[in-house]
């Protein structure tokens, strides 16, 4: 039985936290069948030391494939067309192969979704641990495994020295979660890239997994980028969020401002469609459809199609991310009315 | 609070009563010997005409191995689930097809349930080349068809389309199109959202109670999204390790919950409104144990910040919200004929006072 504080999200550190993580106009390609379609289109945000940023949105917006290729893991089929990313100044995007290696795991870790198909499953855990060990600072085996034990002790691994030599389907999947967080903290790296990080998990030991990810992030300054579909985890979690739809980035900004008044029609009706608290058996809102496929993206605001708002400026025009409030920004023609306006259906464009 | 009194009518028999049933699996022998799996200990429960019965837990609970049961592919080793009285695992032939065609299942996830070379059209169809008696022409089938696509929101012109052409929300609704063929009178919605996209569903989410409000369709709703559960339901069974030790009305669990257990369980969840967050979440330590050798006594003593030495020796007997020291204001509208609306935990040491952290500084 533990106590702890749920998450404070506060706009006010944000500005004196140094950035870690600088991603700009990111474009990413995937080549199919039919020929190259665009996943990740214009994507940018600012991660910032000892903070949680929140990527957001629904499966296939893109999410996941922005921070495969900030982390320099896309598929063969995929590859970036253009931006930068860059970490702590040096753009990972443009870095060769060797200068890649040495900052994976030291600067720059990631903790997938599927414990389980991410370890190897035919070395024990303290193997995959100590490897980070080995590589990096040339360790020999010995030692590798005394720092592997450290660390599974760290991530709150009971009995670390004899579960040391476990294989990976020895363990829980709540504690394979923790060996890979485990993974990604073993040099101590500035930016943790954490993509769904609970969603194969039960409530009660999600809860466990975001107090160690938020622990470890406090002990080590690190910026998080937490990929998620949930709005609550993000809600709790994160500091800033940026919400993404159809490969674009539709608004960001400070958590508690943006889901306290979102400036775009998506990000209103997502946090409409979730269920808090309603009246038993009352209607949600929900949005209408379903997000475009990524052929067949439309000219003009990618939204369009499902928006309550949308005009003939939105046919022709695609919306520019631009600020619309101190340290927020979002793309939409109308995220000014949607700042004094309740419901949608009080906009007259 | 009133919408739940609205759709309470009085008089409303129990639909479905399960009874003391217990199924357990052999598997290969455990670190302790121990080859028999309890996935269910004698579960208890009942649903009622119109009624959404939620059932929450965490994975490994027996929430599908009771869905499979009352879908008759599981046989329990003893106790009874009954329909209108009817034992089905006592009927044959025709008596077990008419009772099957009672109780219909939605399934989580609508890439793997749909067969990828039928039409839409053949996939809602198919359970009446089992059930002939249902529509014995074809007209009749047609007509009955379109009906189905228009009820769950597809277009009669839909039917041609194979399941790839749809999108996951869509292929949730051929689903529930497919269980509705029969004109079941209980539907098991197995995560019947949890594939889905929030902005889509909230579409499901409506047209599932639409459905209930027009046709009266009872449901069993599986989830481990508390939210969406405390949205559709009326009343909420918790299961851990086999066993439900909480049930009650959906706002007793989630508002004042008794066990330990539930009490974490909503800490935990995260929730998005600010509001709405303990000041201090109750963070359980360890992970559920496995089912193969359950702890003795209460099988939450593990886990547990109240647990004491009789935990250890004693199964937890039920309580009620009463017995646990609660004043609870007598709600004669909410009781319905056959069915406990009582609100019951099986725990030694029931909380006191509603959740939260004070209950846990104890």
């Amino acid at each position: 039985m533990t106590m702890t504080s749920t998450a404070e999200t506060s706009a006010g550190r944000t500005a004196a936290c140094p950035v870690v993580l600088r991603v700009e106009g990111l474009d990413v390609d995937i080549r199919t069948p039919a020929g190259t379609v665009r996943a990740v289109s214009n994507a940018g945000f600012e991660a910032r030391a000892g903070q949680t940023l929140a990527l957001l949105g629904e499966s296939g917006c893109g999410k996941s494939m922005t921070a495969k290729a900030v982390a320099g893991l896309l598929d063969p089929v995929a590859h970036v067309a253009g931006g930068s990313a860059e970490l702590e100044g040096r753009d990972l995007l443009r870095m060769t192969p060797k200068q890649r290696r040495k900052v994976a795991g030291a600067e720059l870790g990631i903790v997938f979704q599927d414990a389980l198909t991410a370890l190897n499953p035919v070395y024990p855990v303290g193997v995959q641990l100590g490897e980070a060990f080995r590589i990096h600072h040339g360790a020999s085996a010995a030692r590798a495994r005394e720092q592997a034990v450290q660390l599974m002790r760290r991530v709150g691994i009971p009995e670390p020295e004899s579960r040391v030599n476990a294989y990976p389907h020895q363990f829980s999947g709540g504690m394979r979660q923790r060996i890979l967080i485990a993974m990604a903290v073993a040099l101590s790296p500035r930016l943790l890239i954490a993509d769904e990080p609970t969603t194969a998990l039960d409530v009660t030991v999600q809860a466990q997994i975001m107090d160690l990810l938020r622990s470890l992030r406090e002990e080590g300054d690190m910026a998080v980028v937490l990929i998620t579909h949930d709005l609550a985890v993000v809600a709790e979690e994160a500091d800033d969020v940026v919400v993404m739809y159809a490969g674009t980035v539709a608004e960001q900004g400070p958590v508690g401002q943006v889901f306290a008044n979102p400036r775009h029609p998506y990000t209103k009706g997502l946090l409409e469609s979730v269920p808090v608290d309603a009246e038993r058996g009352s209607s949600l809102a929900s949005i209408p459809g379903s997000p475009p496929e990524l052929k067949n993206i439309p000219a003009g605001c990618v939204y369009q199609d499902r928006c309550p708002l949308a005009q003939a400026v939105c046919r022709q025009e695609r919306p520019v991310l631009r600020e619309v409030a101190p340290g927020r920004r979002a793309a939409c023609h109308f995220s000014d009315s949607l700042a004094t306006a309740s419901t949608l259906e009080e906009i007259q464009p | 609070m009133t919408a739940l009194l609205d759709r309470t009518v009085a008089d409303r028999p129990a639909a479905l009563e399960v009874r003391d049933v217990v199924k357990t699996f052999h598997v290969s022998r455990s670190a302790s010997g121990n080859n028999r799996l309890r996935a269910l200990d004698g579960i208890n429960l009942s649903v009622g005409r119109g009624e959404t019965l939620g059932l929450v837990g965490e994975s490994g609970c027996g929430k599908s191995t009771l869905a499979r049961t009352l879908m008759l592919l599981e046989k329990p080793d003893s106790g009874s689930v009954t329909f209108d009285g009817q034992d089905p695992f006592s009927l044959k032939g025709k008596d077990l097809l008419s009772w099957r065609r009672r109780v219909q299942m939605v399934f989580q996830d609508p890439f793997a349930s749909l067969n990828a070379r039928m039409t839409a059209g053949d996939i809602i169809s198919e359970p009446w080349a089992t059930h002939r008696g249902l529509h014995r022409t074809s007209r009749e089938r047609e007509a009955r068809l379109a009906e189905l696509l228009q009820l769950v929101g597809l277009r009669a012109s839909d039917a041609r389309k194979s399941p790839q052409e749809f999108s996951g929300g869509q292929r949730q609704r051929i689903g529930i199109a497919r269980a509705l063929a029969l004109n079941p009178e209980l539907i098991i919605l197995d995560e019947p959202v949890s594939a889905l996209d929030l902005s889509v569903q909230a579409q499901v989410l409506n047209l599932l109670n639409d459905l209930q409000q027009q046709l009266g369709v009872s449901y069993i709703f599986i989830s481990h999204d508390l939210s969406v559960v405390r949205h559709v339901t009326d009343r909420v069974a918790v299961m851990y390790l086999g066993r439900i030790i909480e049930t009650g009305t959906t706002e007793d669990v989630f508002e004042r919950p008794l066990h330990p257990y539930t009490a974490a369980l909503m800490s935990a969840s995260p929730k998005l409104d600010p509001a709405a967050r303990p000041a201090e979440r109750i963070v359980l330590k360890g992970e559920l144990p496995s089912p193969l050798d359950p702890p003795s006594g209460c099988r939450f003593r593990t886990r547990c910040w109240k647990a004491q030495d009789i935990c250890a020796a004693e199964a937890p007997r039920k309580r009620t919200a009463a017995e646990a020291g609660r004043t609870v204001l007598p709600m004669p509208a909410l009781r319905r004929p056959g069915l406990p609306v009582e609100h019951l935990a099986e725990c030694h040491f029931p909380l006191a006072v509603p959740a939260g952290p004070d209950a846990a500084r104890e």
